[in-house]
């Protein structure tokens, strides 16, 4: 199925990205055109393949389950654009 | 005497050592080189003053008999590593104003490893690109340029490669003895073979990825961009260690990496893929490689043909795991807590308006055909495809390196190119990683060591490839060829 311009603006949606209604035709030709391009693996036999979700071919390793890191709201609030009172401020989410 | 900033790190060392200069002044001269280079804009934010300081405080260190592995060594540091108090940008319009809190562990261990930070380094914004002609601060010009014929000729700027772009610039303009870059899918060692240096990619899980502004996690790796071979072994020396912030960084010990440039590789059997000879590989790419194996093999070296049959599907394999991993890494660029805002009647609005004003038209796309491939219905055709794909392309050379023990191939399909060529098609630059873009995906490490010159002038790259963890073959195979194609050339502009 072609990717068109209804499927650009929903993916836009998801990914919270505006895209004008104005562009979105080519945007849907361009990644049309990358998604064609990788359906060549649909060539590949891949019947009996585990899929491969990283390289490090082993166990994730496990810490203790204790607070090793915090007290530091300062050092995470330092970058916001906006705070106040020790939050990040946002527009009103709740009415 | 050699100038200050035409040495080695090596070289720098054993001078720093017989206090012939000390790192003030080794500093100071990378310094005043860094400002006089400033046409190349290879550096996003340079930080001279924090240099000398870093500078003087390792003269200091010297002074009292101590001092690490890069004591006193000036680098520059791609801006894709988070420095504390330092602006760390990726590239990126939406990290506005972005002064981290934390270093990354990476940078860290360097300064502990005594070496002194220049400033940080144009890049592809978030290290998405071959060119480094997507960085909201603007393309790098290579350093080096076609040599004007006697009829004049193509003398256009060209593109560095990227998505490392500033730091392979600023190593090969002799501003930095040594540069941080980071590789996903070549992104260490196309430009280094563009820019005529050495650019080493290490096995995933060898340097922590903790404080390195994510962009592929799966594939992301930190290296060293340097001048020689010897030189990348001492900043990988550095660089890497088990950091328990990044839970895929391996505990194993690092080993002393020097000891390993013995200049013996008699016997070592080398692979030679044979489905890297693609469609239309230039004559003096292939020239340059028939180069390369004659060269190992009167080392004493043995070439062995090898097949790693799915390397043709490896770009559309990584050009859905890539965007997919970035997609997700990049949700947390918001607006709310750093970077840039703005402003919306919603949140919702507040987080599109954002995202489309910071993000550039690269990551726009990757971001979009990531969320494509990982949403409801596509997910299995496209992801999960893509991983089983991934699967078979690592298996190719766990295969292969049961009878061999690195594999040569070329580092890119061409020279540099002009800024502004391949812009139009996404596709045309993508390919440029066609012959690195299988090291990530199976997690191996890759070296690129200029080898020759194209039949214009410009640097070519020869890439090595080893088994998981086994730089040290391949930085004592890299040697040998290093020493053999005995590479001099410098940039127009460097003497």
């Amino acid at each position: 199925m072609p990717l068109d311009r209804d499927a650009v603006r929903h993916i836009a949606t998801l990914a919270r990205i505006k895209v004008p209604d104005g562009e979105l035709d080519a945007m849907a030709k361009e990644l049309d055109g990358i998604l064609h391009w990788v359906e060549q693996l649909k060539e590949v036999d891949t019947a009996d393949v585990a899929p491969m979700t990283g390289t490090v071919r082993m166990a994730l390793p496990r810490r203790r389950d204790e607070i090793t890191d915090g007290d530091c709201r300062d050092k995470i609030l330092a970058n916001g654009p906006e705070t106040a009172h020790g939050f990040f401020v946002v527009p009103k989410v709740v009415e | 005497m050699t100038a200050l900033t035409d040495l080695t790190n090596a070289g720098a060392r054993a001078g720093l050592a017989k206090k012939q200069f000390s790192s003030e002044e080794l500093t100071e001269a990378h310094v005043r080189a860094v400002e006089a280079a400033r046409d190349l804009n290879a550096f996003i934010t340079e930080t001279p003053d924090k240099a000398l300081e870093m500078a003087k405080a390792s003269d200091a260190r010297r002074a009292k008999g101590d001092g690490g592995v890069l004591e006193g060594i000036p680098l520059a540091i791609k801006d894709l590593f988070c420095t504390e108090g330092v602006l760390t940008t990726a590239g990126s319009h939406i990290l506005d104003g972005f002064k981290p809190t934390y270093e990354s562990t990476v940078t860290a261990n360097l300064w502990r490893s005594g070496a002194v930070m220049l400033g940080k380094t144009n890049l592809d914004e978030f290290a998405m690109g071959s060119s480094n002609m997507t960085s909201y601060y603007g393309p790098v010009a290579n350093p080096w340029r076609r040599p004007r014929g006697p009829k004049g000729g193509d003398n256009r700027p060209l593109v560095p490669g990227g998505s490392s772009g500033g730091s392979a610039a600023a190593v090969a303009a002799r501003v930095a003895l040594g540069a941080t870059g980071t590789d996903t899918g070549g992104s260490i060692r196309q430009p280094a073979a563009f820019s005529g240096i050495v650019g080493l990619k290490p096995t995933y899980g060898r340097c922590s990825r903790w404080g390195i502004v994510a962009f592929a996690s799966s594939l992301d790796q930190a290296g060293p961009m340097t001048r020689t071979v010897e030189d990348a072994a001492l900043m990988l020396q550095a660089m890497a260690g088990h950091d328990p912030k990044d839970s895929t960084s391996v505990n194993a010990p690092v080993p002393d990496y020097r000891k390993a440039l013995t200049g013996d590789i008699r016997g070592l059997k080398v692979g030679i893929p044979r489905e890297y000879r693609i469609d239309g590989l230039a004559a003096e790419i292939d020239k340059l490689w028939q180069q390369g194996i004659a060269w190992l093999r009167a080392a004493g070296a043995e070439p062995v043909d090898i097949s790693l049959p799915h390397t043709k599907y490896a770009l559309p394999t990584y050009y859905i795991i890539n965007p997919a991993e970035a997609s997700s890494n990049l949700a947390r660029y918001d607006g709310v807590r750093f970077g840039l805002r703005v402003p919306g009647d919603s949140l919702d609005e507040l987080y599109e308006n954002t995202r489309a004003a910071g993000f550039g038209k690269e990551v726009r796309r990757r971001v979009l055909i990531g969320t494509y491939v990982l949403s409801a219905g596509y997910y299995d055709a496209y992801y999960l495809k893509a991983q089983k794909v991934r699967a078979l392309i690592a298996n190719d050379f766990t295969e292969a390196f049961k009878t061999v023990d690195v594999v040569l191939t070329p580092s890119t399909p061409s020279a540099a190119f002009a800024a502004g060529e391949k812009m139009d098609d996404p596709i045309a630059m993508y390919l440029n990683d066609v012959f690195t873009v299988t090291v990530n995906l199976s997690g191996l490490p890759g070296i690129s060591i200029p080898a020759g010159l194209s039949e214009d002038g410009l640097p070519l790259g020869l890439q090595l490839i080893g088994r998981a963890f086994d730089e040290e073959t391949v930085l004592r195979s890299a040697h040998v060829l290093e020493k053999a194609a005995d590479f001099r050339r410098t940039p127009a502009g460097v003497t």
